[in-house]
Parts: C-alpha cells; sequence; structure tokens
C-alpha cells in the first residue's frame, strides 16, 4: 500500500482567512459521515446498552433491570448453544473461504482460457441474498429430495449425506452454503491481489530456482495482506450477520441446534416480546465484535502508518 | 340569470362530487395473508369496503406465522405511525392493548351486539378492559388428525379416539412398513402435537392448569411425564427425515398416500382441495385422539391502533364490514376455518367444517373452548416460545420425560422473568 | 513428445477438471431454480428436484411477474421493481460520493486523528442491522421520514457509507499523492482536486463500491420491511410474501421464478460489471 501522508496538507502557507478554510474544508467535508455514526452507529449502541439494563418487553421501556437480562441470557441453553455456534460458524467459515478463494484465485491466474466465464460462475452467489437461494438450498440439502437420493438413484446406494437432519452436523450445512455464497467474492478479491503482484520479483524467484510452492508461500502470499484485510472485514461482518441464512436453511433446527447469536437476538427482541434479553444478547454481540475487529483494525491502521 | 343559476348548481354538483372523494377514508392494513387462497379470503373484504368508498391501502409482510409482520408493526409504532388495522394473534392483541397502543371500536360493537355472537374465550382476547380493540375474523382448530381413507381401509384400521389407540393403530402401520404419521419438524408443528397430547391425555382441565396458568404442580405431574414419554412414542412413528419439512407437503404425503395420518390444523384443507381430494372423503379428518369434546382454537385478529381522528371512522366501517355474518361466511368458505360469529348458518361448509362448527358449539357450552399455545393463543410470545424451545428439543433428542418436565418447569420460569 | 510436455497436459488438464467441478458447486443451487421454474407444480410435488423438465412451461415466470398473489390484489411482482429502483439508485449514489470524499479527506489530507475516525467509521460495517431497528424507527419518525422512500434511502446510506469509505480510502490510499502536492502548489483548491484530478481516476473503484452497495441495498429485506408503508415496499418484501405462506398452497414453481426475477438485476449488474470488477479490486483496494 502506498504511504500516507503524515499530513496531507503539508505545503503551508501564510495564515489568513483562506487558510482557515483550506484547513476546514477536509474535515467539513468529513463531519457529516462522522456526525451520521455517531449517532446512528455509536448513539444506537448506546441506546441498546441501555435497553439491556432495563426491564424492556415489548418496545423500550426505561425501568432499571440492573445485571437480571445478562443472568437471564447466561441460563439459557439456546444462548450457549448459539455462542458455541458462532464460533464454529466463524472460524471454518472465514478459513474455508479465505483457503478457497486463494487455491482458486491462483488455479484462475494460470492463463486460463475462459476465465472471464468461470470468474463469473464464481462470483455470482454473491449477487443473490438466502431469501432467493434459501428454498433452493433446502432442497439440494434435504436427504429425501436432494443430492442424497440423487446421488443413490445414481447407483451408489451407500451415499449418505442427511447432515441438516442431524443436529450435530446441521451447523455445517449452514457453513457449505455460506461459502457458496461469499467464496468466490473472496477469490475475486485475491486475484485482484495477485494480479497487483509485480511480475519481475516472481520471475527473479524462478530464476533462482524456487519452487512453485515456496514461491506462493514466501513471495506470493505475503504480499496479498491487504487482500486478507479487505477479505476479513467483509467476511468477519457477515458471520456475524449471517441472519437469513439461518433462517431459510434450518430455522435454528433441527430443535434449537442451529441457533445463531443473530436468530437469537431477533427471536428475543422481536418475536418472543423480551426486548432486555435480546438487547444483553446485541451488546454481547458488539462486544465480540469489538474484542476482534479494534485490535486487528489498529494493528492494520497502525501498520500502514509506518 | 338562468345561466348563472345553472353554473351554480353545476357548482354545488361538483362541490359535492369533489366533497365525496374527501369524505372518503382509507384504511392501511398490515397482515400476512399472501397466499393464493388466503388473499382472495381478504379480497372480499377489500371489496365490501370499496363499495362503501373507503379505500385500502395493503401492507403485506408474510412470514413465519406473523413473526416479520410482527417486527413490522412494533418498527412501526416506534415511529408513531401505525397502521389504521393490523393482523395480530390472540396474545399479541393482548399485549399491544396492554401497551396501550389501541384504540376503542366498543361503539360500534354496542351497536351490532358483538357481545352475544362471539364465543366468551375468543372475545377475551378482542377486549381489554371491556373495551373492544380488536375483531375476530375466523376460528381455526389445530387439533385434527387428518387420515388417508384408502390406507386405513386396506390394512382395516378405524380411526383412534385415544392416544393409546393411536399408539396401536400406528404400531400396525409401521409393522406393514407404511410411515404412520406425515410431520414437518418446525417448532410450531411439534408443538401442535404437544398441544393435542397435553388436551388428549390430561383432558381440558389439566390444559388450563398446565398451559394456561403454568401451575408448577400441573408442570411437573405424572400427566406432563405421561405427555414426554408419548411425544417420544409419537418420534418413532414419523420417518426419517421429518426435520424441517414444511406442513403442506406433509399433507402431501397424506394425501399421496406415503403416509397415513397427520395432525395438523383445517388450514390443510387447502392443500387437500388443491390436490383435487375432498375433506372428508379421500382424507378424513377427526379431533385428534383423546381431544373429543374440546376444542382448541386459534383466530386471526384484525387489531385497530390508536389512529388520528380522521382515521377512526374508516377504523368503525372496517370493523363492521368484518363482522358482518356475510362477511365471515364467505371469508370463512375460502379460508378453511369457520366463522368468529356463533349465528352464521353452517349449511355450505363442507362436513369437516360442519362438524367443527358442531363441536365449537359443544364446547363453548361447556366450557371447553381453550385457547392453542401452539398458535399464541394460551401464552405470552417469551413463556410460548420457552415451551417450544424445550417441547422440539425433547423431540429431537434422546431426553429423558423426567429431564423434559424439570427443564419445561426451569424454562417457563426463567420466561416469566 | 516430450515427458515435461505429457505432464504439463496432464497438469492443464488437471486444473480445467477442478475448475469445472467448483464450476457445479457454484451454479447447483441456481440449476435447481432455473430446472423447477420451468415445470408445472404437478411434476415437483411428484418429486425429481434434479430432473429436467418433462413438459416445458413459462407459465410460473408469467405468473410470478404479472399476476400471482404477493397481497390482497394479484399484481405479481412487477410493481415493486419500480419501488426498489426509487430507493436503490439514490442510496448508491449518495453513498458511493459520500464514501468517495470521506477517501479522499482521509488520504490526502490526513490530519490528526484521521487514522482513528477511519476506524471510528469502519465499525458501522460490523453493526447487526437488527439492532438498530427500533432506535432507527424511532429516529426516521422523529424526522418525519417514517414509512418514505427517502426515509429507506437515508437508512441504507447511513449503513452503507461504511463500506463505501473502505473502498474509496483504501484505493485512493494507492494514489499517488505527488499528484495531488502539485496541483495544490499549482493553486487548485481541495474540490478542484476532487474533481479534476481523483475521480476522473475512480472509475475502478466506483463499480466496485456500486456493486456492492446495489447489491446490499438490492437484497436488502429487514429495512424493506419495517420502514416502507404500503405504497413504497421493495421487492425483496414482495418476494417474501411471494414465497412464505403461512396457512396457503406452496406454488414452488412460481416461488423459484419469483425468486430468480428479484435476483436479475443484481445478478445483471455482476455479470455485466463483473470484468470491471476484478480489474477495480486490482486497481488498488487489495494491491499489498
Amino acid at each position: 500500500m502506498a504511504q500516507v501522508p503524515e499530513g496531507g496538507s503539508a505545503l503551508k502557507f501564510s495564515k489568513s482567512k483562506g487558510d482557515w478554510l483550506r484547513d476546514a474544508l477536509p474535515k467539513l467535508v468529513l463531519s457529516p459521515s462522522v456526525a451520521i455514526s455517531m449517532i446512528f452507529v455509536y448513539g444506537f449502541i448506546l441506546f441498546t446498552i441501555y435497553l439491556a439494563f432495563s426491564d424492556s418487553r415489548i418496545l423500550p421501556s426505561y425501568g432499571w433491570a440492573g445485571l437480571q437480562n445478562f443472568q437471564n441470557l447466561f441460563t439459557l441453553r439456546a444462548w450457549n448453544i448459539a455462542t458455541i455456534n458462532l464460533a464454529i460458524f466463524a472460524i471454518l467459515y472465514i478459513g474455508i473461504c479465505c483457503a478457497l478463494g486463494l487455491l482458486l484465485a491462483i488455479l484462475l491466474d494460470q492463463k486460463i482460457r475462459a476465465e472471464g466465464f468461470i470468474r463469473n460462475i464464481y462470483l455470482y452467489p454473491m449477487a443473490l441474498s438466502f431469501i432467493v437461494t434459501g428454498v433452493a438450498w433446502k432442497w439440494i440439502l434435504d436427504p429425501g429430495i436432494g443430492l442424497e437420493a440423487v446421488v443413490q438413484g445414481w447407483g451408489f446406494e451407500n451415499f449418505e449425506f442427511n447432515w441438516i437432519k442431524d443436529r450435530d452436523m446441521a451447523i455445517y450445512t449452514i457453513v457449505i452454503a455460506a461459502v457458496w455464497q461469499t467464496s468466490g467474492f473472496v477469490m475475486a478479491m485475491f486475484l485482484a491481489g495477485l494480479r497487483g503482484i509485480d511480475q519481475e520479483i516472481l520471475r527473479a524467484a524462478e530464476v533462482d530456482g524456487a519452487s512453485t510452492f515456496a514461491l506462493y508461500r514466501r513471495i506470493v502470499i505475503p504480499q496479498l495482506r491487504l487482500a486478507f484485510m479487505s477479505a476479513f472485514v467483509v467476511l468477519a461482518h457477515m458471520a456475524i450477520k449471517s441472519y437469513d441464512l439461518v433462517i431459510a436453511l434450518t430455522n435454528g433446527g433441527p430443535g434449537i441446534a442451529t441457533t445463531m447469536p443473530a436468530t437469537f437476538m431477533y427471536s428475543y427482541t422481536f418475536t418472543r416480546n423480551q426486548m432486555g434479553v435480546g438487547s444483553a444478547s446485541a451488546v454481547m454481540m458488539l462486544m465480540t465484535i469489538a474484542a476482534i475487529t479494534v485490535p486487528y483494525l489498529w494493528s492494520e491502521l497502525r501498520g500502514s502508518k509506518q | 340569470m338562468i345561466f348563472t343559476k345553472t353554473a351554480r348548481l353545476l357548482t354545488t354538483a361538483a362541490f359535492a362530487c369533489a366533497a365525496m372523494p374527501a369524505l372518503a377514508q382509507e384504511v392501511e392494513v398490515l397482515h400476512w395473508w399472501t397466499s393464493g387462497s388466503e388473499a382472495a379470503a381478504l379480497n372480499i373484504l377489500k371489496e365490501d369496503l370499496a363499495r362503501q368508498g373507503i379505500s385500502w391501502q395493503d401492507m403485506p409482510v408474510a412470514g413465519g406465522a406473523g413473526e416479520a409482520a410482527t417486527t413490522t408493526l412494533k418498527a412501526r409504532v416506534s415511529a408513531g405511525n401505525p397502521p389504521v388495522a393490523a393482523q395480530v394473534l390472540g396474545m399479541g392483541v393482548t399485549e399491544w392493548a396492554t401497551e396501550g397502543s389501541l384504540g376503542d371500536i366498543s361503539v360500534i360493537a354496542t351497536e351490532e351486539g358483538w357481545d352475544a355472537v362471539v364465543p366468551e374465550a375468543v372475545k377475551r382476547f378482542a377486549t381489554d378492559d371491556g373495551k373492544w380493540v380488536a375483531v375476530p375474523v375466523n376460528i381455526h382448530r389445530p387439533n385434527w388428525l387428518w387420515i388417508n381413507r384408502e390406507i386405513f381401509e386396506e390394512h382395516d384400521l378405524t380411526p383412534p379416539t385415544t392416544w393409546e389407540e393411536f399408539n396401536t393403530v400406528a404400531q400396525t402401520l409401521k409393522d406393514a412398513g407404511v410411515t404412520p404419521l406425515a410431520h414437518g419438524g418446525q417448532p410450531w408443528q411439534d408443538a401442535t402435537i404437544f398441544d393435542d397430547v397435553v388436551l388428549g391425555l390430561g383432558g381440558p382441565e389439566f390444559y388450563r392448569a398446565a398451559i394456561h396458568e403454568l401451575d408448577p404442580e400441573a408442570l411437573g405431574s405424572d400427566t406432563m411425564k405421561a405427555v414426554f414419554d408419548e411425544m417420544r412414542v409419537i418420534r418413532g412413528f414419523v420417518d426419517d427425515n421429518f426435520s424441517g419439512r414444511d406442513w403442506n407437503l406433509a399433507t402431501a404425503m397424506v394425501v399421496n398416500g406415503d403416509a397415513a395420518m397427520q395432525l395438523m390444523g383445517d388450514w390443510a384443507k387447502g392443500e387437500l382441495l388443491e390436490a383435487g381430494v375432498t375433506p372428508g372423503e379421500q382424507v378424513l379428518c377427526v379431533p385428534a385422539p383423546g381431544t373429543e369434546g374440546s376444542y382448541l382454537f386459534i383466530t386471526d385478529f384484525f387489531a385497530f391502533f390508536d389512529v388520528s381522528e380522521e382515521n377512526q371512522s374508516g377504523q368503525q366501517a372496517m370493523a363492521s364490514a368484518l363482522m358482518s355474518p356475510k362477511f365471515q361466511e364467505e371469508f370463512n368458505l375460502i379460508k378453511g376455518s369457520i366463522p368468529a360469529r356463533a349465528d352464521v348458518p353452517s349449511a355450505n361448509f363442507d362436513s369437516c367444517g360442519q362438524q367443527a362448527i358442531t363441536d365449537i358449539a359443544e364446547a363453548n357450552a361447556k366450557g371447553t373452548l381453550i385457547g392453542s399455545l401452539a398458535h399464541g393463543h394460551a401464552q405470552t410470545p417469551a413463556v410460548q416460545l420457552a415451551i417450544f424451545d424445550l417441547v422440539t428439543e425433547h423431540f429431537n433428542s434422546d431426553m429423558s420425560s423426567e429431564d423434559a418436565v424439570e427443564e419445561l418447569l426451569h424454562a417457563v420460569e426463567a420466561a416469566q422473568l | 513428445m516430450s515427458i515435461a510436455s505429457s505432464t504439463h497436459r496432464i497438469a492443464r488438464f488437471a486444473l480445467y477438471g477442478v475448475l469445472a467441478l467448483f464450476c457445479l458447486y457454484y451454479l447447483m443451487p441456481l440449476y435447481v431454480m432455473v430446472v423447477n421454474s420451468l415445470k408445472p407444480l404437478s411434476e415437483i410435488t411428484s418429486g425429481g428436484m434434479i430432473a429436467l423438465p418433462k413438459e416445458w412451461t413459462v407459465a410460473p415466470w408469467r405468473n410470478a411477474w404479472s399476476e400471482a398473489q404477493v397481497g390482497v390484489e394479484a399484481t405479481g411482482m412487477r410493481p415493486y421493481f419500480i419501488n426498489s429502483f426509487l430507493m436503490v439508485i439514490p442510496a448508491v449514489a449518495i453513498a458511493t460520493i459520500l464514501g468517495a470524499l470521506n477517501g479522499y479527506v482521509l488520504t490526502k489530507w490526513t490530519f490528526k486523528g484521521s487514522t482513528i475516525l477511519f476506524g471510528f467509521l469502519l465499525f458501522g460495517c460490523f453493526i447487526p442491522f437488527q439492532i438498530v431497528l427500533i432506535p432507527m424507527a424511532r429516529a426516521l419518525g422523529m424526522m418525519g421520514l417514517a414509512g418514505t422512500v427517502p426515509g429507506l434511502i437515508f437508512v441504507h446510506v447511513v449503513y452503507g457509507i461504511s463500506f463505501s469509505t473502505l473502498y474509496f480510502r483504501n484505493y485512493y490510499a494507492a494514489f499517488p499523492t505527488e499528484l495531488v502536492r502539485a496541483a495544490q502548489i499549482d493553486g487548485a483548491g481541495f474540490f478542484t482536486i476532487f474533481f479534476r484530478i481523483l475521480l476522473p481516476n475512480s472509475g475502478p473503484i466506483a463499480v466496485v463500491c456500486v456493486i456492492w452497495l446495489f447489491t446490499n441495498i438490492w437484497n436488502d429485506f429487514l429495512f424493506g420491511a419495517s420502514f416502507s408503508d404500503f405504497n413504497s415496499q421493495p421487492m425483496t418484501v414482495a418476494l417474501n410474501n411471494l414465497v412464505q405462506s403461512s396457512t396457503g398452497v406452496q406454488e414452488y414453481n412460481v416461488h423459484f421464478a419469483g425468486a430468480i426475477i428479484a435476483a436479475l438485476p443484481t445478478l445483471l449488474v455482476y455479470i455485466v460489471a463483473g470484468r470491471f470488477f476484478v480489474r477495480g479490486l486490482m486497481s488498488g483496494s487489495v494491491k499489498g
């Protein structure tokens, strides 16, 4: 990444009214966005935190409930399941998307003939919401009519793929569908990163006799750092927000085996009219988000300054 | 002079014409009836109102038995922009009334004498502190057992009237290689069976005590344990693939002969008719085992929100149209449910509908007309869904009945906090 | 033929094989949707999700487009298309322009604390929309924007800025600062530099940003369902109403046709702009 200049308006002219405007203008331009974030992101987060300590049920109310909502939250098995599910989901989803995206990008970077066509096929799922593809996925994963039935129909009687009906495995079917949606997008990011690498360095390394594997591991992948950062931001936010997907595929089932924090939060806030507990779960989600993203963004942004 | 007079007359006439639409009302209605038959049924109301010069502003948000619409409703009320009327299920009316968000349509209710024609159990939801705040449009019965007649005749079986008989019949079918029960493993469907078993094994008094009053003694009783035992037995009678299946696909299994029975509400009739099957002929309808004489019910209400004065006459007109016997009959003939008014003749309904109308009159008289837990007529959503969680968790796992009862007590307690 | 070239051939063959295999994975759901949208309902319910239609029909498509029941009236999805466009286009345009300006300030006019401000703005990417629903409803009510198209645009702009700022900031970071300084010495002002120098070179990242925002906003259901009015409901709500039914008959073929119709604009955007998309990502935003 190019250097971010220290004080972009480095050239200082003698002080005058025009200069004041010149100095203030960038800040003025930025200020609406900052103000909007202040109110509609941070203000609402504060509001949510307040609700988490209130006795709100169907709509916000302002009676103080102390830590009651959090105590309730932690005794609920569904919340426990939701947090474990999010951990499994996020790790697998981000990991597999990055690995698959990188693999496909490297494969597509081998001067493939129909590259544009194949790329579009990999990329298109990102254009669709799960309201659109949910039913199709549900059918594919359903052993009675989907993949299992079809493969068995081909003569492979022993083929089994009934994860979506299995309490322990259902969360992995959600990973499969989620990876399907975003891995192509991650692929595009990595492909772009690969295309940006200086070919001279690669050639020089090749001349030095480095193996293809070493070439990628030592030279190419380290250069994709910014691509990883963008991918991480995109994937992490999708993992935490994953709601449509779960609703469309399993609606939290079998039983409550695939409950996720986002579905939990929605259910308690809007369906069960336990807004206090729902807000408490939202606060936990926000804290998780902050715990993961703040250090990461901090190190990245500091890194880019040096 | 004549010219001026005519002109003046014309102007007056024109003014009168112009004034008409100004008087005309608009009602914005939030609902989740978007599928063919449901929407067609609602369209009757729209046309009724159009004839009175009231225009219908349609605000449909479908999904999850009104879950999505409920969220929309919350956003609309929070924004200070509630719809004129919204479709709400029983306990929802109570909650919105408690929140103070509903208006008052008692004037028209008194004028038209609704008190005399609406069953007491239904009326309890539609009124708040003596005021009418909502209008019931139908009564669905969730505790039906649908039976594929051909399969039953083939195996020489008679419709079961108790859970014990059900178990015997189902075992016979299972031994013969037929899936006894078509079921979709979604929480509300599991809860629909749970409703039937609690009512069937425990009877109406027990159902009231355990489910409506949340009496810890009833909830922790041996009867409740027996209920979970029966749920476990029923689990053995559904096919391996039940999890997540939509109810209508389960109905299709009964129609196609892939399964012998289904426990489902009377909306299954729509699927039967679509498949060219006459309810009561090829597919029989009987009350769920052991529930004969009792009537679980679900009613869709239109709740009237506290809106500005100019919208209130629209509300009154809509409420009146919704409660007219003619509308209640036409609507419910299409919808598959029965009228919420007791004074609508049953002649035009199919045999299952006629039976329902007879049964509900009997249940109303005996005091065994009971709001259904599975469909939001017994508990607040918090408690209702906490019970769903447990029932569905038990049904999908190998949890013992003892543990289930204990967890039930715990979950109910936690949800009430 | 040398051994080297034959191993090379095998490797190429394997390479194409792997790529083709992944094509199947990505195409599978679309295949299921398209195939089943062209069948009569009876063929679907009698089983056979993967099979090609025995009897081809476009009736489900016609039905979903203009005849299906999505509300009280059987209007199909047609009327909702315009609502979506009225909301999406202004929202994307405003969020993109604001993002570009923010990116410009955050890279070329940095000041003390500007990096922290960038991080501050970026956090908005992560906020789950369910959290803001009720307070946003209140805010829209107070601003008199409840249930209006401008209200929906506003909401989408608010939560779109984080992403557009991220994209443009990363892109402009790679843009040579010398050019900006040179222009500055020549006496060009803040906006002149932006409009004359940066904006004309922002094509690729603008494509990325527009695709991203367009897709997200077009596909949004939660805000669309909550903050719209009877005459501003977007496409996704119509699709939801078509597909979801509580106690009605489910016409899967019509559902699939409707789903594809609802997705067509975003699919088109991806296919038409797909080429520029990778180019846009390449030209700076994720380059090392």
